[in-house]
């Protein structure tokens, strides 16, 4: 009998056995005590609320919402919100990181030590300290509506936000958004037909800032192409607040400045590290069979940099659609603030409303895996 | 014919000492003349004003809000308000208690310098933790209780991520034993815990263990606030914990294993005196990382209504006597926090390059 018990095989199987029976009657016991006091405290059960009303406001939100909605508009507006808020803070720490740490690695020295005085600085104050700090004091005291600082009479800052025309795409909305995918179709093939060009006869060609002219053209001619113009949507002053054009609020300004500013200094890191992970073998040897600085950084260092970089400045990504849930701090709308919070507070139904909030951030965390497997596939070195 | 030796002659002006420094770094071509005064310029735009703000029109002297009259920052109101950024609502004739662990982090803080040994460290930190725990909630050695509700501050900040640490160390390293096992059950277990609490924000933890938790068990079961946040902020720290490990672990070459079972040594004996050690030496700048990451972490405690420090501006400056001091108290509090981490982070890169030696 000991002998068995000795048997690795054996000793594995009942080892698991134990932890199956120990987690299934953990399970049991939170499960049977979980339902008595759901009981006890007379809460209910199952998803039929999200097709009653909420009866509250919500004061930015990207769908049409009144307080006639349901709480499952309510979970909608709070996770695009999440979405909107962690698009705008995805693209501007990406270009604020990449400036840091291509100023990090910059051989001028007062660009360098600023570069480096900025990544120690805010990646070592709380991200909740930062978000709060730019709404209770950077944007608290600005002026009020009346008093607004403004640019070309158009733009106006003030304590309600930043105010900015908007512009109302007529029929012609359209015609920009097919000029969009056919700049963006045009720019692949054009430059994999370069490269193809360039394995067979050589023939090099810098395309870089002739991609970025046809997507910039390429949309405005189809909508010259379109039946009607833009009408821009101007904000004016009536009584004592702004009508009209868009209304960046406090709230999102403030996270969008706090997690571009915190997140900015991890991108800039891995942009750093990447870099400095190209062996500096690599470099001289690019130099020694006569390729120029640039066709070295292009052709030699960035691959290999890029290849290291990616992958964190991706997990950047997906921490600042989980940092984005301390907006509720704040009050900005975003799904955790309406849906865990205020619509939570309403329903009590903590359970159901937590799974589903939490469900949100796994949904996108799976997709942004899945991106980073299909990434370091496409992107793991060929050999022979 | 004799060749006599010609000294050498001195380099350029133009290319040694300062000038040689400045032409080098600063002003190598017009593109870096131009950025190098742009850098000036933008330093010149932002430590002037802060400089004078925080020092030269700064009130450092008086009592009352009335005593700050100009423009500068008033430090008067952390200084009257600086027992409740330390201590919380902390009893004060028991200030002596929160002042032992104080010291006694600096004393542990000086004794890190010098062990050299990790496990020592460990077992040190964790006693250190314990002390912390009966000097601060009393009950033991005659000492009197205070309720958790009067914890706050700094205190509360420290105690969290000590708490946090410890219990989170244990949890992980089980989980990342797991994660590495060829038991199919235990794996799959230790995986879809680590990538499920590694998939949402800490927020959502904290409200699921301060709203779902009393649910789990049976009535009568109370658990107090901070205890609530202590659990969440520990089950969370866990998960990641255990990835860090799990790079430990798989930087461990496999004759390592296979010499442990050669020598026949049981699972654990394996895994706890020859993987472990090693695996940790490796992991521990990343563990160093992912510990500052839970001290910033700690503020959050503050919106499920505990008064960690950053609460604790809020909180005072909507005193009536001293309305309007809040970018006093964030300033301040900024402070604090950077220095903390920015103190662990370069400890995490000291260490770093004192385990590169050996690679180098």
């Amino acid at each position: 009998m000991l002998s068995i018990l000795r048997n690795q095989k054996v000793r594995g199987i009942l080892f698991q056995l134990l932890t199956v029976i120990g987690l299934v009657a953990f399970l049991w016991y939170i499960g049977t005590n979980t339902l008595h006091n759901i009981e006890q405290r007379g809460i209910r059960t199952g998803f039929a609320f999200l097709d009653t009303t909420a009866g509250f406001a919500i004061n930015e939100s990207p769908i049409s919402y009144s307080e006639a909605s349901t709480y499952w508009t309510v979970f909608e507006v709070g996770v695009l919100n999440t979405l909107i808020v962690s698009f705008w803070a995805i693209v501007l720490s990406t270009i604020l990181g990449l400036i840091i740490g291509v100023a990090r690695l910059s051989k001028n020295w007062i660009i360098a030590k600023l570069a480096s005085a900025y990544i120690d600085t805010f990646r070592n104050i709380p991200i909740l300290l930062q978000i709060l700090f730019w709404y209770n004091v950077v944007l608290a005291t600005l002026p009020p509506p009346r008093k607004s600082i403004e640019f070309f009479n158009s733009i106006f800052i003030n304590n309600r936000g930043i105010i900015v025309p908007k512009p109302i795409f007529g029929a012609s909305g359209i015609y920009v958004v097919v000029g969009i995918i056919v700049a963006i179709l045009a720019v692949y093939f054009i430059n994999r037909w370069l490269n193809k060009r360039q394995e067979e006869t050589g023939e090099e060609f810098f395309f870089l800032p002739w991609g970025i002219l046809i997507l910039l053209v390429t949309p405005y001619l189809f909508y010259l192409l379109g039946p009607d113009k833009i009408v821009w949507n101007m904000p004016h002053l009536k009584g004592f607040n702004f009508r009209g054009g868009k209304v960046f609020s406090p709230e999102f300004l403030a996270l969008v400045f706090a997690l571009t500013i915190y997140t900015a200094t991890f991108i800039a890191e891995a942009i750093r590290s990447g870099i400095e992970a190209v062996k500096k073998g690599q470099k001289e040897a690019a130099t020694s069979i006569g390729l120029s600085p640039y066709q070295s950084l292009k052709l030699v260092v960035l691959p290999q940099a890029i290849r290291i970089a990616i992958p964190p400045t991706i997990n950047q990504y997906l921490n600042v659609v989980k940092n984005s849930s301390l907006a509720t701090a704040i009050g900005y709308p975003e799904v955790v603030t309406v849906f865990a919070g205020t619509a939570l507070n309403q329903v009590g139904q903590a359970i159901e409303m937590i799974s589903m909030t939490m469900a949100v951030y796994l949904v996108v965390s799976l997709l942004v895996s899945m991106l980073l497997n299909w990434i370091n596939h496409k992107m793991k070195i060929k050999e022979r | 014919m004799v060749y006599e030796k010609v000294n050498e002659k001195p380099a350029p002006i133009t290319s040694k000492g300062i000038i040689g420094w400045l032409r080098e770094n600063l002003f190598s071509s017009p593109l870096n003349s131009a950025m190098t005064f742009l850098g000036f310029y933008f330093l010149y735009l932002i430590i002037p004003p802060f400089v004078k703000w925080a020092i030269i029109d700064a009130h450092f002297v008086g009592n009352s809000r009335a005593d700050c009259t100009g423009t500068g920052a008033c430090w008067l109101f952390i200084k009257a308000k600086l027992d409740m950024y330390m201590y919380g609502f902390y009893p004060l004739d028991l200030h002596w208690r929160p002042n032992t662990v104080y010291v006694l982090f600096g004393v542990l803080i000086l004794a890190f310098k010098f062990i050299k040994n990790n496990m020592a460290k460990i077992v040190l930190f964790t006693l250190y933790m314990i002390l912390v725990f009966i000097l601060i909630r009393g009950g033991y050695f005659g000492l009197s209780v205070v309720d958790t509700n009067k914890w706050g501050g700094l205190m509360l900040t420290i105690i969290v991520a000590g708490v946090g640490i410890i219990a989170s160390f244990p949890i992980g390293i089980v989980l990342a034993f797991g994660r590495q096992s060829n038991l199919p059950i235990i794996k799959s277990v230790s995986v879809t815990y680590i990538e499920f609490i590694r998939g949402v924000p800490l927020i959502t933890i904290l409200f699921m263990s301060s709203v779902i938790l009393p649910l789990f068990f049976p009535e009568g079961v109370t658990f107090d606030k901070l205890l609530r946040a202590l659990i969440g902020i520990s089950f969370f720290q866990a998960a990641y914990i255990a990835e860090i490990i799990r790079g430990g672990l798989q930087s461990i070459q496999k004759g390592q294993y296979e010499a442990a079972d050669a020598i026949g040594l049981s699972y654990w004996q394996k895994m706890l005196l020859v993987i472990l050690p090693q695996a940790l030496k490796v992991a521990i700048p990343n563990l160093v990382g992912s510990f500052i990451a839970l001290f910033q972490d700690t503020t959050l405690v503050l919106i499920i209504g505990l008064f960690d420090l950053l609460a604790m501006v809020q909180l005072t400056s909507s005193d009536i006597h001293w309305l309007g001091f809040e970018k006093e108290g964030y300033v301040f509090v900024t402070i604090v926090f950077w220095v903390f981490c920015f103190a662990m982070s370069k400890y995490s890169k000291s260490l770093e390059n004192r385990f590169n030696t050996d690679l180098k």
